[in-house]
């Protein structure tokens, strides 16, 4: 966290973005918010900003008229672990696919409402904000209550028995609640690296585990389908 | 066997076993029930055998079965299918005959058709029954026949010997030797001849007289003994697959490999006949060739055909044909059975006629030049007096031939006149010796010039007009001194000789005209066909260059995108049978003249093949058949087809490469062009909801109607930007281009992320899921699902009200998914079910409701992509039902999610 902000308490937000409108309410939402928003309108002067103003956040359109920004992604990430936001258009779920897996943590489609934009940066803001702080071994969500330390799973007040796999999984969810999982990413961080391809293990293991955690499995409230691009647990 | 055994099977042996067991998987089995004379019992026995496979459930038909009015071979068809016989209408007759295609049609596993050797009524598919069997064989059904011994091609003769009785029903000893099983039908001679005598054998009338002939008993049991043994040959042949099968000893003794001369003679059938037994017996492969030498050129054309018959005939015995073309019979023949490794020798033996004492016999010859090969003579059977009348009829056709040998002779006696003329004023100026040298010249000239016979005679007439004119006493034909003898021989012998050389010399010189006319031919056309770049030039070339080789009307016909042959008879040199030249594009076999399918029309069949598939079909009409029983213009022919159907090939794929790359191009064009488009539009969209939903959020600040407004531009934007998902969605879809990510999963997900998706327009409606638990994984692509489920939801929500019932529903229904979305409302206008799939239409017209009706159609392309379907319709219970399904595929096993171990997480090591 940079220096300022800290004396401050304010946070900030590295904003890049092509289009002068939609800078203009971006702006506009988040510093209603209390963010101090620092624009750049290019790939390169984005990367400048990010490195010059050590931000809290940044939110990234993806066509941007100097490169693609999983280029930024990836070099971004190489020094800084702070939550991306990604703004994509429609029809390319691969390049969010991309996106996710070069390390940004959410995407969102254009177009997209303020109040969308705002509750995704708040979900951010948190899960950055448990990271940095003690991590709490009791985790919530719905009725569920997940008791990381002592490896229990409740729903209700009443235990769940989760098999291994499943319990693996729902704890790499909770260590990126309110991010995005493509399922490339679930299917290394559950059952390694050399079942990269294998989606459909993953998908009958999340079934089982709504099946088991959430009211009603065919509209889930919490264990959500980011369609052919991955998982999300709504934190 | 005194061969070596070895432990080890030769490799190309076991692989040829290997193509046969592969060749035999699809075919079906061929057993013969075999005997030597009518009468045996062999329908009898067949009929038998199939009762029994139809009661152990066996699908057996019978296709046709002559009972020849026998009550209790009758009696055996009871309870078999029997299938009807095809009426073919010939001559103003109505006969039965075989339905083949009926058969194929049906399809049993098992079928019955009698009388393998019989003809098929003209304008059959096949002219030979046994052809018929062999399709049968072919697509895997399984055939019961019966056979008489001197059906036999290779025994023909031998029984036609005994019997005094020629049958010219004769089946390849091919066709017997292939066969799965054979089964031999005996009875005794005695039983025979008392079963005729008591009526119980069928003959049929006009044999009457012959038959009293043919059943004696010495006969009968000539012919018990041959088809005994026949019969044990091929159990020898049996054993002999058997032992090599399991390596006990090799089996082809390609040294003692059998070459079959044929000749203009009448009894060259005889040897082919023979050729082919004794290669039979020694189990080993056979050639027959005929040496065309320069004599042989000269023979009439009735004569050359017979020979091409003959070594067709050989083909079809199973011998390797050729012919050849050499000034000496002799030397090509060791030459070529050098070079293939045949080391016995079959010949005809030369009909009995004056031969000048120091000429060889051919045989004696190849004896002195090649002593390590056997040569074995045949002899002469009777018959040839009708050969000998068949040419003397056939040269009162020949006349242009003979016209132009007569035009040869002239010259020759118009050059001795001449001479004659010439020489007259100059006797008295020359001594006789050099008159005489004059004369000579002219013989020479004679000989060179017209050949042989021509200089013959003008050595005659030389001598003739020498004598008359110039030897005294002048103007007499008397001699009055003996030396002029010896200049009459020596004219004749340089006539002869001179006569012989040049003709040699003008034979060879044709031969290798013809073969570099050849050569040049195809050169030339595989040049011309190597320029062409489109299909229509191809055919052209090679339209215009069989025409100029073969001086016949060709057409080539190519088929279309679904393989059927495009045939247009207008303006066409010929007209084509449809149904031919497809058989031969379907089956890339050669149809129609000279060849054994449909061989009744004058049109020769060819296919184009080329490595990867056959091109087309070559159609020739030659001007005279037998132009296309010579093996080497057939060979030329098919070499022409194969260039041919080379360059449509090398055509097609160059139209296929480019293609791909206008493709390419095109599709990354439109690519890039609905990305930029969909950045474009989405930009700008994207502006006006953020900067609308920041005005709504300055909340109290602003009067009510300036939020309210606010609303309303942001939801205009919405509405525009879910049409520009559907415009641009649809461009995608009907480009074409769209790949699905098809991927195994579980329609729950894609059923809840539209819902998620569709929240918000449907928060005021009842949502009802009616999904199992246990639904199968499905191989689809979430994306575009989900995509027909939230256009169908949004569609719920646009046209019913508030309150409404919205049910989602999915089932197993056969093998594909069913799902179901309905809702209480208005339903679908009537009649409009099936149209409201169509792009712009909508359910009502001009209508507040926004949207322009691409919705469906998007649904309609996606599920079509997924090979499944959609339909709207109105239940009784009122609303709209929208249904679509999916193909369900069994999910493979390799993909099945592996059982985790179901340890308890407490219970498992820390992480």
């Amino acid at each position: 966290m940079s220096a300022a902000s800290e004396v401050a308490g304010v946070r900030s937000v590295v904003f890049i973005e092509d289009d002068a409108q939609i800078r203009r309410f971006v702006k506009s939402a988040l510093e209603s918010e209390g963010w101090r928003v620092f624009e750049a309108v290019t790939l390169k002067q984005g990367l400048t900003t990010a490195a010059t103003r050590q931000p809290d956040l940044v939110i990234l359109d993806l066509g941007l008229p100097d490169g693609d920004g999983v280029e930024f992604i990836t070099e971004f990430r190489g020094w800084s672990p702070v939550p991306v936001i990604v703004l994509s258009a429609r029809a390319a779920e691969a390049d969010k696919i991309a996106a996710l897996d070069a390390g940004a943590d959410d995407y969102l489609t254009k177009p997209f409402g303020v109040g969308e934009l705002l509750a995704r940066v708040r979900a951010a803001e948190r899960r950055r904000a448990q990271g940095s702080g003690a991590k709490d071994s009791v985790y919530r969500f719905d009725d569920v209550c997940v008791d990381l330390a002592a490896r229990t799973v409740e729903k209700n007040g009443a235990a769940v028995h989760l098999t291994r796999i499943e319990y693996r999984l729902l704890c790499v969810l909770i260590a990126n609640a309110g991010r995005v999982l493509t399922h490339r990413q679930l299917l290394r961080e559950v059952w390694g690296p050399t079942h990269g391809e294998d989606t459909h293990y993953l998908r009958v293991h999340m079934g089982r585990l709504r099946r088991k955690l959430e009211t009603d499995p065919a509209r889930p409230r919490f264990l959500l389908t980011e369609t052919a691009v991955g998982y999300r647990l709504l934190g | 066997m005194p061969a070596e055994p070895t432990l080890r099977p030769d490799a190309d042996e076991v692989l040829k076993r290997v193509q046969r067991a592969e060749a035999q998987a699809g075919r079906g089995r061929l057993r013969i029930y075999f005997g030597a004379s009518a009468g045996v019992g062999k329908t009898y026995a067949m009929l038998v055998q199939a009762q029994k496979l139809a009661a152990g459930g066996r699908d057996v038909v019978v296709g046709i079965v002559e009972t020849h009015g026998r009550t209790d071979t009758a009696m055996l068809l009871r309870g078999l299918e029997v299938h009807p016989l095809r009426e073919i209408r010939y001559r103003d007759r109505t006969l039965g005959e075989f339905d083949l295609d009926g058969i194929l049609a049906r399809r049993p596993a098992l079928v019955l058709v009698d009388e393998l050797a019989h003809s098929n009524v003209p304008g059959s598919r096949h002219p030979k029954r046994w052809q018929d069997i062999t399709e049968l064989l072919s697509v895997g059904i399984d055939v019961f026949t019966t056979l008489n011994v001197q059906h036999l091609e290779s025994l023909n003769d031998v029984v036609g010997g005994i019997t005094g009785i020629r049958v010219w029903e004769t089946v390849p000893d091919k066709v017997f030797d292939d066969a799965d099983e054979v089964v031999l039908v005996d009875i005794p001679a005695e039983e025979l001849i008392a079963r005729l005598e008591a009526g119980k054998v069928y003959l049929p009338e006009q044999a009457d007289r012959a038959a009293s002939n043919f059943f004696r008993r010495g006969n009968l049991m000539a012919l018990r003994e041959i088809a005994l043994r026949r019969t044990a040959d091929r159990v020898e042949e049996d054993v002999q697959a058997y032992r090599s099968d399991r390596a006990i000893s090799p089996v082809w003794k390609t040294e003692a490999a059998v070459l079959a001369c044929i000749g203009p003679a009448a009894p060259d059938i005889g040897v082919a006949r023979s050729a082919a037994r004794l290669a039979n017996q020694l189990a080993v492969p056979w050639h027959a060739i005929y040496v065309e030498t320069p004599p042989l050129q000269r023979l009439p054309d009735i004569e050359r055909e017979r020979i091409l018959k003959t070594l067709k005939l050989a083909e079809s015995l199973g011998a390797k044909t050729a012919v050849l073309s050499a000034p000496s019979i002799v030397e090509a023949v060791i030459e070529y059975s050098r070079k293939h490794n045949l080391s016995k020798l079959v010949l005809g033996r030369p009909p009995k006629r004056w031969r000048p004492p120091w000429a060889r016999r051919t045989h004696a010859e190849i004896g002195r030049l090649a002593p390590d090969i056997d040569v074995l003579e045949v002899g002469i059977a009777q018959g040839g007096d009708q050969h000998r009348a068949a040419r003397a009829a056939f040269d009162l056709d020949g006349e242009p031939a003979k016209a132009r040998r007569m035009r040869r002779y002239g010259y020759a006696a118009a050059a001795c006149l001449l001479t004659a003329l010439v020489a007259a004023p100059l006797r008295h100026h020359f001594d006789l010796a050099n008159i005489v040298m004059l004369f000579l010249l002219a013989v020479v000239v004679s000989g060179v010039k017209w050949g042989r016979g021509p200089a013959v005679s003008a050595a005659f007439l030389s001598v003739a007009l020498f004598d008359f004119l110039f030897v005294p006493p002048r103007l007499s034909f008397a001699v009055t001194d003996v030396q002029y003898l010896l200049t009459f021989a020596v004219m004749l012998i340089v006539a002869l000789v001179t006569g012989q050389l040049a003709g040699g010399a003008r034979f060879q010189a044709r031969v290798a005209a013809r073969r570099e006319e050849r050569a040049r031919a195809l050169y030339e056309f595989a040049r011309e066909l190597s320029g062409a770049l489109l299909p229509e030039q191809v055919t052209d070339i090679s339209d215009a260059a069989l025409r100029r080789t073969f001086g016949s009307d060709v057409r080539i016909v190519l088929p279309d995108a679904d393989d059927r042959l495009v045939v247009d008879d207008a303006d066409a040199p010929f007209p084509i049978d449809a149904g031919i030249a497809q058989w031969a594009f379907d089956k890339a076999q050669a149809a129609g003249a000279g060849t054994d399918t449909l061989p009744g029309t004058d049109v020769l069949y060819v296919p184009l093949r080329a490595p990867m598939r056959t091109r087309g079909v070559l159609a020739i009409r030659a001007h005279r058949e037998q132009l296309l029983l010579l093996p080497e213009q057939r060979q030329l022919l098919d070499t022409f087809a194969t260039l041919t159907a080379i360059a449509l090939e090398r055509v097609h794929y160059i139209e296929v490469a480019q293609q791909a790359l206008i493709q390419i191009e095109s599709e990354r064009l439109r690519n890039s062009l609905l990305a930029a488009l969909s950045h474009d539009l989405r930009t700008p969209l994207a502006a006006l909801v953020g900067l609308a939903d920041v005005l709504q959020r300055q909340g109290e600040t602003l009067p009510a109607a300036t939020r309210e407004l606010a609303t309303a531009i942001r939801d205009s934007a919405m509405n525009m930007s879910a049409l520009v998902n559907n415009m641009l969605d649809m461009a995608r879809l009907q480009s074409g281009q769209v790949k699905l990510r098809l991927e195994w999963q579980p329609l729950e997900e894609v059923v809840g992320s539209a819902l998620r998706e569709t929240a918000r327009l449907l928060a005021d409606h009842h949502i009802e899921i009616a999904m199992p638990s246990d639904l199968p994984f499905a191989r689809f692509d979430a994306a575009l699902v989900e995509r027909v489920l939230v256009n169908l939801l949004e569609n719920a929500a646009k046209y019913t009200p508030r309150g409404a019932t919205v049910r989602i529903a999915a089932e197993v229904a056969g093998n594909a998914l069913t799902v179901t979305v309905s809702d209480d409302g208005p339903g679908v206008p009537a009649g409009q079910e099936e149209a409201i799939f169509e792009q712009f239409v909508r359910g009502e017209k001009e209508s507040a409701t926004p949207g322009v009706g691409l919705g469906l159609a998007i649904c309609r392309a996606i599920v079509t992509a997924h090979r499944g379907h959609i339909v709207a319709a109105n239940p009784p219970g009122g609303g709209a039902r929208f249904t679509f399904t999916l193909p369900l595929e069994a999910m493979p096993a390799a993909l099945d999610a592996p059982e985790d171990d179901g340890v308890e997480p407490a219970a498992a090591a820390p992480p």
